[in-house]
């Protein structure tokens, strides 16, 4: 299976500040990746190392096996990037904006960028500064689809949206995934954005990668565990404590474990992705989880 | 227009295929769907939801493993079983125990959290007592 991106050491310093550092993971082809991790983790260094915006202080990445800035070209083709907060020409009308795209790109399909706008009812005529917020969102997104990328990736791209405004985006971007087949990488703080459209995640914290994993072994690979407080710390036999929390006299915890828990005290529950993603940016020791093998289970189309 | 339409519910914690074969076991079993009526298709499900793509297929994916569902290429995906379950006889008789039982349980002083709890806790017990069998 190709891989979309496939980082190895990767790092990336800002004077003595590792911003990224030691990331080292693989983006199947095909997939949904969220990004997430509280702010200044490294979310968006990632992401601009990915364009070839950056270059690499240490190790390499990727995008479908091409270097993004030995060969900038090749990569940039394939790949679409939607940056923070949608940065459009203010001045600039959308029909111009489109005619910018058409012009600056080698794949350039401008009768989807025009039937998706319309289909959207935004105007072609107004200036992108005019345009609300969720309006140029959607400009920003049906330029980087125009592009017919093979990757596209978005930073941020729902945070300034209101929540109407954040679903028909989401929407948006679902459909061209549904009829493109494109993989997507997103950095997001809305953990529930995250479970309803990503298969896989990618957790960072100060600059390293904490967890990279597809979503559904992720979650089948945790349990929380409820049961009377015990003397003597938390080990649990057959699993690792990801979280543990005391009342005087029941314990709850949050596990990672690759098979049943045989110890009958504990009453188990599976996790949302949620409340585990929550875990583990609380408990950012929780140690870096290996890649697990990704080989039959939810495969891409 | 497709026969169902299906819903999410973010905070369930189920997984978001899980939801999407669950509601398509409980129309079956409801008689909301029957034998030859389409499912949504994949685009309409993402439409729809603003969920991942690759979710639908695989709920559709497992329904047909299930047997219930056929995807017929370039059509869509189809009903062709409802999964076997208790008689309308059967399930008659089990309801009228099941309230005969909660009326008992009500009677002991249990509210409805406590029966929750109970049926979980039981569940769990005779889950458990099978997987040693």
């Amino acid at each position: 299976m190709t891989a979309a991106i496939e980082s190895t050491g990767l790092g990336r310093r800002y004077g003595r500040q590792w911003a990224l550092r030691d990331c080292t993971l693989r983006i199947p082809a095909g997939r949904i990746a969220g990004l997430v991790g509280p702010n200044g983790a490294g979310k968006t260094t990632l992401l601009h190392l990915a364009i070839g915006l950056l270059e690499p202080s240490a190790g390499s990445i990727e995008v479908f096996g091409i270097s993004p800035r030995r060969n900038s070209k090749e990569v940039l083709a394939k790949v679409g990037f939607v940056a923070q907060d949608h940065p459009l020409y203010r001045g600039f009308r959308v029909d111009e904006t489109l005619e910018l795209g058409r012009r600056l790109n080698t794949t350039w399909d401008d009768d989807v960028a025009r039937s998706r706008l319309a289909r959207l009812g935004i105007p072609m005529s107004k200036r992108c500064g005019d345009l609300s917020g969720g309006q140029r969102a959607q400009v920003a997104l049906c330029l980087a689809l125009a592009k017919r990328p093979q990757l596209l990736m978005l930073d941020e791209p729902v945070s300034s949206l209101d929540p109407l405004a954040r679903r028909e985006f989401l929407q948006e971007l679902m459909t061209a995934v549904a009829d493109t087949g494109c993989t997507v990488l997103l950095s997001s703080h809305v953990l529930a954005d995250v479970e309803r459209v990503c298969d896989h995640l990618v957790i960072l914290s100060n600059g390293s990668v904490q967890v990279a994993s597809g979503i559904e072994e992720l979650v089948s690979g945790h349990r929380l565990l409820v049961g009377p407080r015990r003397t003597g710390g938390d080990a649990v036999a057959g699993a690792e404590v990801v979280q543990a929390t005391h009342g005087e006299r029941e314990s709850t915890l949050i596990v990672r474990t690759s098979g049943r828990i045989l110890d009958p005290a504990w009453e188990q529950h599976e996790i949302g992705l949620e409340d585990l993603v929550l875990a583990y940016l609380r408990n950012t020791g929780a140690g870096t989880m290996p890649e697990p093998e990704l080989a039959g289970a939810g495969e891409p189309r | 227009m497709a026969a169902i339409a299906f819903r999410l519910d973010g905070r369930s914690g189920v997984p978001t295929y899980r939801q999407l074969t669950r509601q398509v076991h409980r129309a079956l079993r409801l008689g909301v769907l029957e034998r030859g009526d389409q499912l949504p298709t994949a685009r309409e499900v993402v439409e729809a939801l603003a969920i991942n793509p690759n979710t639908v297929l695989r709920a559709y994916r497992d329904l047909e493993q299930q047997g219930l569902v056929q995807s017929r290429p370039g059509q869509g995906t189809f009903v062709v079983d409802v999964p076997p379950g208790p008689s309308l006889g059967d399930r008659q008789a089990l309801r009228r125990g099941l309230e005969r039982w909660v009326r008992d349980a009500r009677r002991a002083g249990l509210d409805d959290e406590g029966i929750d709890t109970l049926v979980d806790v039981t569940l769990r017990d005779l889950a458990s007592e099978e997987e040693i069998a």
